[in-house]
């Protein structure tokens, strides 16, 4: 029987030194796109409170969940190749996907309030 | 809809007519449905992790109060520990992408110089983690309550987890009510008679962490801590795994007479997923 992980089904799978040294200096771009990401996000954990008051909490929370998803976008995007996938298979990975989180958050939060709010008024 | 599977269809528009759909072959896509089902797990545990956070109503610990110790040294460092694995992760995931590169051009020797890097950064990270959680469990002198209730810190200048009464410089810092923090500098510090007297009347003694407590917080922080961390860490084991042995059957030609490096790309898509969760581990455990 003729395997068929040996049939070569994408289009990608070769390119020139030309293009590979375009896409290197991609990557590179990438990687210090992260670091710097990260750097700032360790750093605003370590000294938030020196900069800011305590009321600023909620709004460096947010800052953290954006940068988060900005480094997961890079990552799909560029390591993984996703952005470089045709479009169907894109969205046969990412709608569903997104479309369970978003219902699991929802669930969660409405449903920990309610735990919250329970146990705040019969404990 | 009745009919349709007996409805017949050109080969063209399906695989066996050696073409793809989705212009992925089918090792592929079938890694990224495992990845889509894997992340679905890790979300699940993040949003459980969530959940439990916001519904009790007790003080929850804060990362960048539990984690600031550095192997070898001694003060306060937060998150750098947390923040150098991920770099190590991302940059094996980067030697990773660079793997792959390599194996687009048929550059056996590149693919083989990147892969073992790869390899190597990954060990790092689970060594990195073995450590984690050893001063996790081993914790940084622990607490104790009296009959009352009321909690204080322990204070030692060497940690001795069988008796820290004996140990030098032993004393007791009350801890802030409604908080989890390790004893702030600046805090009251009782004399060593206090403390003793204090340490012999205690209604019990909580130090490091393990499954049913911990010094750093509620139960369930040490417990989501373990399967959340160990989870990944798993994960990690087992793409260091994978990548060993496409890297030996890399170094042994398998790929190059095959005439493409494709195995290689789905061993890194694996591995990138490592790295993915580890950028949410990393925001929703330790930065949050």
């Amino acid at each position: 029987m003729e395997r068929d992980d040996i049939i070569e089904y994408s289009l990608d799978a070769h390119h020139s030194e030309e293009e590979g040294a375009k896409i290197r200096r991609n990557i590179w771009m990438v990687t210090l796109f992260l670091a710097v990401v990260t750097t700032i996000e360790v750093t605003l954990g370590a000294y938030w409170k020196d900069w800011f008051d305590a009321s600023a909490w909620n709004m460096i929370k947010w800052t953290y969940v954006v940068l988060t998803l900005v480094k997961a976008t890079y990552i799909v995007m560029s390591f993984m190749h996703l952005g470089d996938e045709r479009k169907n298979i894109r969205m046969i990975i990412l709608a569903p996907y997104a479309f369970f989180i978003l219902y699991l958050l929802y669930i969660g939060l409405v449903e920990s309030n309610y735990v919250h709010q329970m146990w705040e008024h019969f404990l | 809809m009745a009919g349709d599977a007996s409805k017949a269809l050109s080969n063209d528009v399906l695989w066996g007519g050696g073409r793809s759909p989705f212009s992925i072959s089918y090792g592929k896509m079938m890694m990224w449905f495992f990845l889509v089902s894997d992340a679905l797990t890790f979300s699940g545990l993040l949003v459980a992790y969530g959940f439990v956070r916001h519904s009790t109503t007790e003080a929850w610990p804060i990362g960048e109060e539990v984690f600031r110790a550095l192997p070898g040294l001694t003060g306060s460092y937060p998150l750098i520990y947390v923040a150098l694995m991920t770099a190590i992760l991302i940059f094996s995931s980067v030697t990773m992408v660079l793997a792959v590169e390599a194996g687009h051009r048929m550059d056996k020797k590149g693919v083989i110089k990147w892969l073992f890097l790869t390899v190597i950064g990954g060990a790092f990270f689970v060594g990195s983690q073995a450590w984690e959680w050893s001063h996790f469990i081993h914790g940084g002198g622990g607490y104790i309550t009296t009959n009352q209730g009321v909690k204080y810190w322990v204070h030692n200048d060497t940690h001795d987890t069988h008796d820290p009464s004996n140990a030098a410089g032993f004393h007791l810092v009350p801890a802030l009510e409604g908080h989890y923090l390790i004893g702030e500098e600046g805090a009251h510090h009782l004399d060593h008679e206090a403390s003793m007297k204090l340490w012999n009347d205690r209604a019990n003694y909580v130090d490091g962490a393990n499954m049913v407590h911990n010094e750093y917080g509620p139960p369930q922080y040490a417990n989501f801590f373990f399967f959340i961390t160990g989870f990944h860490g798993f994960h990690v084991f087992s793409g260091v795994i994978i990548n060993l042995i496409v890297l030996i059957m890399v170094i042994k030609g398998v790929f190059h007479r095959r005439g493409h490096y494709e195995m290689v790309e789905k061993a890194g898509l694996y591995w990138h997923f490592v790295d993915l969760v580890w950028v949410f581990v990393f925001t929703f455990f330790y930065l949050l």
